[in-house]
């Protein structure tokens, strides 16, 4: 078997370099494996980066010994769900009803627009007075970031339905109600769809950022307290598993995505007949 | 003699340019045209002479300039309810499958025997077996077959066919026509056929009419085809009867298809 990279050991290679960066970390950051060339003394490596074996074991302490992250991960995944959830919905409908009254999307649409290009993080503080310092506040600030993205989908959505599409469901008797239920909605829903991964990622940057600027709970509320403390290797730990944690949800999400988008031909697909 | 099917009465169409309300453009005008009942009428006519704006009128979908339309002798506001449209482009709801498009109608209509019904017409069409596809899944002339099931499936009393075949290659054009025309002769529905293939039209039709050339088209020439039925597409072709009518229409269409023709070559420049 030839060493150079090629599609059968794609996965090596990845697992590889996965693991030379790893190595690269330890062997730059252990105090005394290397003379400092860029700090004064051999701790500051480690200080400033963290070790990754001193993160491997906090890790392994939150899963497995002490076993007290999944409480926090549960109140972000909660957190992550409930904002894609209220601001799917939420887009879906402002979405539909805009696309389908152009005169009170011409009215709106400046303030929109407005909305739109304000950077909504800066409403965490707000919302942390509103809504204080629970769950509620970070829902708040997801449904912020994800209204937008599934509201300018689903306008986009409905102002793309086929002509003929709607004409021929017309011509079969279809009913305004109808023509909402049966045409405009698949058709709005399927951008929405095409928008999960950037709508659920959403969600999570809105989950962990109000976490981290005010919480008692959730996986971004860790890293603040470690960062308080100066504790590099948690913050690290931290950063670790929001990555593969977001990693896990938009594999789930692909999932979803495959079942439910059944309809939408894919590219390469040939199963013509 | 009872009213017609359908009565186009002196029909005009007038277009304004929205961003240029100087511009105007009359696609048709002053055309009057009969569809009795249980009659196949084509209209053929050079590209771009307004032939898919008059289907529209009778469809209801499209109000005209001016000029009415009857149905069965009743002034027509709105959509008309009796009548079946088959699109030229594609018409199949994507997010359905070829089942759930035929089904589509009849749910419409609060139909309580839908399914069995759809079932049945995909059976016709030559689909029971592809009922639960995507239309991205079907080949061009399936979804065709799909689509003319869900227009037929509801019934209709007229039948209005915007160019259903002009995307389909030669073979399975001449097989979806045979079995329009089976199952027309079966059903007997007034047809509005609309097509720029001559041979399309005599061998389909009772009647055809030629339109000019646009802007403001307006029947020409009405032909009778007393060739006798069933035909088949195929065969009927190489009658002396239809080679006859065919050089008779095309001596009138002929000119109106240089008469477009030379009119899109001046807009192009």
């Amino acid at each position: 078997m030839s060493w150079r990279p090629n599609p059968k050991n794609l996965r090596v290679w990845q697992v590889g370099l996965l693991a030379a960066l790893f190595v690269f970390w330890h062997v730059m950051t252990k105090p005394g494996l290397l003379p400092p060339f860029m700090f004064d003394n051999d701790r500051q490596a480690a200080f400033f980066f963290g070790e990754p074996l001193k993160v491997a074991s906090r890790i392994w302490n939150w899963f497995v010994v002490e076993a007290d992250i999944y409480r926090h991960l549960a109140v972000t995944l909660i957190e992550t769900l409930l904002a894609f959830g209220v601001g799917s919905v939420l887009g879906l409908g402002a979405g539909l009803w805009l696309a389908l009254s152009p005169m009170a999307s011409a009215i709106l649409e400046p303030y929109i627009k407005a909305l739109n290009s304000m950077p909504r993080i800066i409403l965490a503080p707000i919302f942390a007075v509103w809504f204080g310092l629970g769950i509620a506040s970070k829902v708040a600030l997801g449904v912020t970031l994800v209204f937008f993205i599934v509201f300018f989908n689903v306008y986009q959505g409905v102002k793309e339905v086929s002509p003929v599409v709607l004409a021929n469901a017309r011509m079969l008797g279809a009913s305004p109600r109808q023509l909402l239920r049966h045409v405009y909605l698949p058709s709005a829903t399927s951008w929405v769809f095409s928008s999960l991964h950037t709508s659920v990622g959403l969600a999570f940057v809105g989950a962990v950022v109000g976490e981290y600027l005010g919480s008692s709970q959730g996986v971004g509320y860790l890293i603040l307290q470690a960062e308080g403390t100066f504790d590099i290797n948690t913050v690290m730990a931290g950063i670790l598993v929001l990555t593969a944690f977001a990693l896990v949800l938009d594999a789930a999400v692909g999932r979803i995505e495959r079942r439910l988008m059944k309809w939408q031909p894919r590219a390469g697909e040939t199963e013509k007949l | 003699m009872s009213a017609p099917a359908l009565a186009l009465e002196g029909i005009s169409c007038t277009f304004v340019d929205k961003a240029n309300p100087g511009q105007r453009y009359t696609a048709v005008n002053e055309v009057s045209l009969v569809v009795a009942e249980g009659e196949f009428v084509s209209v053929v006519g050079p590209t771009g002479c307004g032939k898919s704006t008059l289907l529209n009128v009778a469809a209801g979908l499209l109000e005209p300039s001016s000029g009415q339309v009857r149905v069965f002798g009743a002034p027509l506001e709105g959509l008309n309810r009796r009548a079946g449209y088959m699109f030229q482009a594609e018409s199949l709801m994507p997010w359905r499958t070829a089942l759930g498009n035929v089904m589509a109608g009849l749910e419409f209509r609060g139909s309580a025997d839908a399914r069995a019904v759809a079932e049945d017409w995909l059976r016709r069409v030559g689909l029971g077996a592809f009922g639960d596809r995507y239309p991205h899944q079907l080949s061009g002339g399936m979804r065709k077959r799909t689509a003319l099931a869900q227009t037929l499936a509801l019934d209709p009393d007229i039948i209005l066919m915007d160019e259903p075949f002009s995307a389909l290659d030669v073979q399975t054009r001449q097989l979806m026509e045979n079995e329009v025309l089976a199952l027309w002769q079966n059903k007997r529905k007034a047809v509005l056929f609309i097509t720029h293939d001559l041979d399309e039209a005599i061998a389909m039709s009772d009647r055809v009419i030629v339109l000019s050339a646009g802007p403001a088209s307006h029947p020409i020439g009405e032909f009778t085809v007393d060739l006798a039925r069933p035909r088949d597409v195929a065969e009927v072709k190489t009658s002396p009867r239809f080679v006859e009518l065919h050089a008779a229409i095309w001596a009138v269409l002929r000119d109106e298809v240089l008469k477009g023709y030379a009119q899109q070559l001046e807009k192009a420049l």
